[in-house]
């Protein structure tokens, strides 16, 4: 299954992706831009996504909240979300109404800072600490994604702190930080835009560059230190949470090839060997054989920089100890390191993954995104066409190997959340109470939105 | 901040503001509806434009159906269907589903149960077979069984220490009269998810998954022929009658305003719950009652959305919602904020509700809620899935057959006064229960002083 692309660059940099498709008459326009919360500053932890919350809040000729208000009338639907490399934004338009989508998001990324006042940055703050309240620090392990990240990267690395960054940083943003921001990342050099669906090619480029041509180029962004990071951990690292949660939980994570490698197509489908729907591994063996476990899945989190992460992720069920859990973790990673995997279960890794994908290329909006995302880390959208057949090239061979390289003893980082009424039983117990953790951020599954 | 504004020198030459072009038009996918011999109804839509089919059964075994002492019982049945069959076990079923490249969903809410899968087109006719198997001959092995109870006694633990599903759990339980099948989960809970065994489940399904209470949606690349020969090949002997169904009582438990805390010692916010038993979805004010929603609490520009969060920054969101069900169906307003404005954010939340019933909305507000809909209309129908769902509503709440043709005009033709009669007649403040989930030795004083009803505290870890 291929879309069409074509793509192109206006003459201030801005990269321009373009696949139609008629069948309804939807419009979806997705900007990215290369900008996360990798490229926050240490004393600036959250600012990334603050500023997406911002971006919402009017521009030179848009009122604070019309953005919303005139995609909605527009019968459209929006959102933005952040993530540890990139920021974006994204609507769905009725087709008629494609130039307002542009005009909007060019309005905001050439002229946002006319709009920009004190009372707003005082709102979004606010607005954003309730967000970090709700979906972090009065949810059951709410922590988790950034409790993993400060586990696994280490303190100088961009993606150790948290996405949505800690209530005292948040605190201290100034306007001068956000027009710093903007004028750095949101330039037309720094972003891509990508439509799908229902448009005319030729008219589609008249209003991008009516829209988005007299926008100037920026300075370029700062480089990002060298994230590189070696295959495996070494001494594989360990945190134990105490919180307010009913079942112990574990995380189980190893340092994997970063996305769009060779590697990270077999890692991916290794994850949906161990721990993807009810024939995986973790889930016969754990939650149904054992039935020591309520829930169990593996995955990637597809970072396309540094170190990619492949995450296992495992709830106890009630009455069952951690020690056991985690004993029945483990020999599941050991079977996978040492002894491989089977014709069967790459075949039905990737049974899943192909029907997945071309489910997905139904939405406009998906489409959109997957383009937005190959061009932005790779500067190539027809990779989003290759998906499916680099999926198809991963072997057992291809796989095994993985598992032996990156599965084994001195690869599994691993974090525990644990019922915090068991930590006066548990306390100073030198086996669960050990390694010592700080901060870090939201994850594959956690992605915020405005 | 002035230099940022005098460095932006393009402000004036930026282009302006554009007008919409011309709408193409747009009808909602064709269909054609089929009823077999025994009763079995199927529903198909071709649509050819990607390679992928979505298979739904809607069947009349809701949650509703759930004898009294036994709750629990549909969803246990519908998610134990997948478990095994006459020919296969659970793993074999889900390896033969999945070496297919796909995986059934299965899931019952109050007014039906609903198992489908969404497979390739080249594959479509042996996930149909497999489909088949699950709601005729499914096995409900013993050992399976005890495995789902003892991970519905799991998830309910999980729901207990979260403050949004104890939110819920309370809101459902203090709307409902006692006696009411709604006042109690959906799901069941630990005393009657014990009473649930293989005799009743199979007892549930010999009775209720019945060709004539079971509609097929068969949506995307396949042609009504195909669709009605696999239909026959693999339903055509199925045999059974399901009685009707009898809907549950739905009245009020209080007739007077209360609030009620559910203790969360030490939470950094407290998750709110405002509202009251409305109307069933069968409704003639089903659309003004949408639009009102929306102007209320459905958009991101709603009142409750613009007030709580963007004019007060108490909360990072605040939403209003029916929950549609053939039943009179609850009317919720929901939002979570920080703890030390609780009492401030729920006094807001209730003048917006009262507001919406004394002053007629806006023009603007009016246009912005239909024009919407109307136009986010067949955004929302975008996947073979979003299709057989709206087709399973149109089965499950006996829609018109051309309801979704006429969905935009109807939308468009509601006025400012039909959205201040409904409000009127169907949001009542002398009726709305308040729950909050948080900490009370920081809220329960202000909340009584907001005088707006009885304030009793729950305490969570011993109530079930």
């Amino acid at each position: 299954m291929q879309i069409p692309v074509e793509s192109y660059s206006l003459s201030n940099g801005l990269t321009v992706v373009l696949s139609r498709d008629h069948t309804a008459p939807i419009v979806a326009v997705n900007l990215w831009y290369h900008v996360g919360s990798a490229n926050e500053r240490l004393d600036r932890t959250g600012f990334a996504h603050l500023f997406e919350h911002m971006l919402f809040q009017g521009s030179a000729n848009v009122e604070a909240n019309e953005h919303f208000e005139l995609v909605q009338r527009a019968g459209g639907t929006l959102n933005g979300s952040t993530w540890l490399e990139r920021t974006n934004y994204y609507e769905t338009m009725p087709s008629h109404q494609l130039a307002m989508a542009l005009w909007l998001e060019s309005d905001r990324m050439g002229r946002m800072l006319p709009a920009l006042t004190q009372v707003k940055l005082d709102t979004q703050r606010d607005v954003v600490k309730n967000e970090r309240r709700w979906s972090i620090d009065n949810q059951p392990y709410g922590t988790c994604w950034e409790k993993l990240q400060e586990l696994v990267f280490p303190p100088d690395h961009p993606f150790h702190h948290s996405l949505i960054g800690s209530m005292e940083h948040l605190s201290e943003a100034s306007l001068e930080d956000v027009a710093d921001f903007f004028s750095t990342y949101y330039t037309p050099d720094n972003a891509v835009l990508t439509i799908t669906g229902d448009f005319d090619r030729d008219e589609a480029a008249r209003m991008i560059e009516h829209y988005f041509g007299w926008i100037s180029r920026g300075n370029g962004r700062p480089a990002l230190p060298d994230m590189t990071l070696p295959p495996t951990f070494g001494v594989s690292p360990r945190e134990v949470v105490y919180d307010a949660v009913a079942l112990p939980r574990l995380f189980v994570c190893a340092r994997s090839p970063v996305f769009g490698t060779d590697g990270y197509y077999a890692a991916s489908l290794t994850s949906a060997i161990l721990g993807l729907r009810t024939g995986s591994r973790l889930e016969r063996n754990l939650v149904r054989g054992q039935r020591i476990a309520s829930q169990a899945a593996a995955f990637t989190f597809d970072l396309a920089k540094g170190s990619d992460l492949f995450v296992v992720d495992v709830t106890a069920h009630p009455d069952v100890s951690p020690e056991r859990l985690e004993a029945a973790v483990i020999a599941e990673l050991d079977a996978l390191h040492t002894t491989g995997v089977t014709e069967a279960e790459v075949a039905r890794a990737l049974a899943l993954v192909e029907t997945g994908f071309v489910t997905s290329l139904q939405s406009a909006a998906e489409r959109a995104d997957q383009l937005s995302r190959f061009t932005t880390y790779f500067g190539d959208p027809l990779l989003a066409n290759k998906q499916v057949e680099r999926y198809q090239a991963v072997t057992v061979a291809h796989v095994n190997a993985f598992a032996r390289e990156r599965l084994g003893p001195d690869n599994r980082a691993m974090l525990w959340y644990l019922p915090a009424e068991d930590s006066k039983a548990e306390n100073g117990d030198p086996d669960y109470a050990s390694g010592a953790s700080l901060i870090a951020s939201n994850g594959a599954l956690a992605v915020t939105g405005i | 901040m002035s230099n940022a504004t005098l460095s932006d020198t393009s402000v004036l030459n930026a282009p302006a503001r554009p007008t919409p072009g011309i709408p193409r038009a747009y009808a909602f996918p064709a269909f054609q509806t089929r009823i077999l011999p025994n009763g079995l109804r199927l529903v198909v839509a071709p649509i050819h434009n990607y390679p992928v089919v979505t298979v739904l059964a809607v069947v009349e075994a809701g949650a509703t159906r759930d004898p009294l002492g036994c709750e629990g019982l549909a969803q246990l049945a519908t998610r134990a269907l997948a478990e095994g069959t006459a020919t296969m076990d659970a793993l074999q079923l889900a390896e033969r589903l999945e070496s297919l490249g796909t995986t059934l969903d299965t899931g019952a809410d109050w007014d039906s149960a609903i198992v489908q899968l969404t497979a390739l087109a080249s594959r479509v006719g042996d996930a149909f077979a497999v489909l088949s198997e699950v709601l005729r001959t499914p096995s409900f092995p013993e050992s399976e069984l005890e495995r789902l109870r003892a991970e519905r006694v799991a998830d309910l633990a999980q729901l207990r220490s979260e403050p949004r599903g104890l939110a819920d759990v309370y809101f459902s339980r203090l709307l409902y009269n006692e006696e009411s099948r709604f006042a109690r989960l959906a799901g069941g809970d630990e005393v009657s998810i014990q009473k649930l065994d293989r005799a009743e489940v199979v007892r549930f399904h010999q009775q209720y998954y019945r060709p004539n209470a079971t509609a097929l949606m068969v949506v995307g690349d396949i042609t009504v022929d195909a669709a009605l020969q696999l239909a026959t090949d693999n339903f055509g002997d199925w045999a059974g009658e399901a009685p009707p169904v009898k809907e549950p009582l739905d009245r009020s438990r209080y007739t007077n305003p209360r609030v009620h805390v559910v203790a969360k010692t030490d939470a950094p916010q407290s998750e709110l719950r405002v509202g009251h038993v409305a109307v069933p979805r069968e409704h003639p004010d089903y659309f003004p009652l949408v639009v009102m929603n929306a102007i209320l609490g459905g958009l991101f520009s709603s009142r409750l959305n613009l007030n709580l969060r963007e004019v007060h920054a108490y909360t990072y969101g605040a939403h209003s919602a029916f929950d549609w069900r053939r039943a009179a169906s609850p009317f919720e307003v929901s939002t979570a904020v920080e703890t030390a404005v609780t009492a401030n954010a729920l006094r807001e939340a209730l003048s917006e509700i009262s507001r919406m019933r004394d002053t007629p909305v806006t023009e603007a507000e009016l246009s912005l809620a239909t024009s919407y809909l109307d136009g986010v209309f067949p955004i929302r129908f975008e996947t073979t899935a979003a299709v057989a769902g709206g087709l399973a509503n149109v089965e499950i709440f006996r829609l018109a057959s051309n309801y979704f043709d006429t969905y935009r005009e109807q939308v468009r033709a509601v006025t400012a006064d039909d959205v201040q009669r409904v409000a009127r007649a169907h949001l009542d403040p002398t009726r709305l229960q308040v729950i909050v989930v948080g900490d009370p030795k920081k809220i329960v004083g202000e909340l009584a002083a907001l005088g707006v009803g009885e304030v009793t505290v729950h305490d969570p870890a011993v109530e079930h």
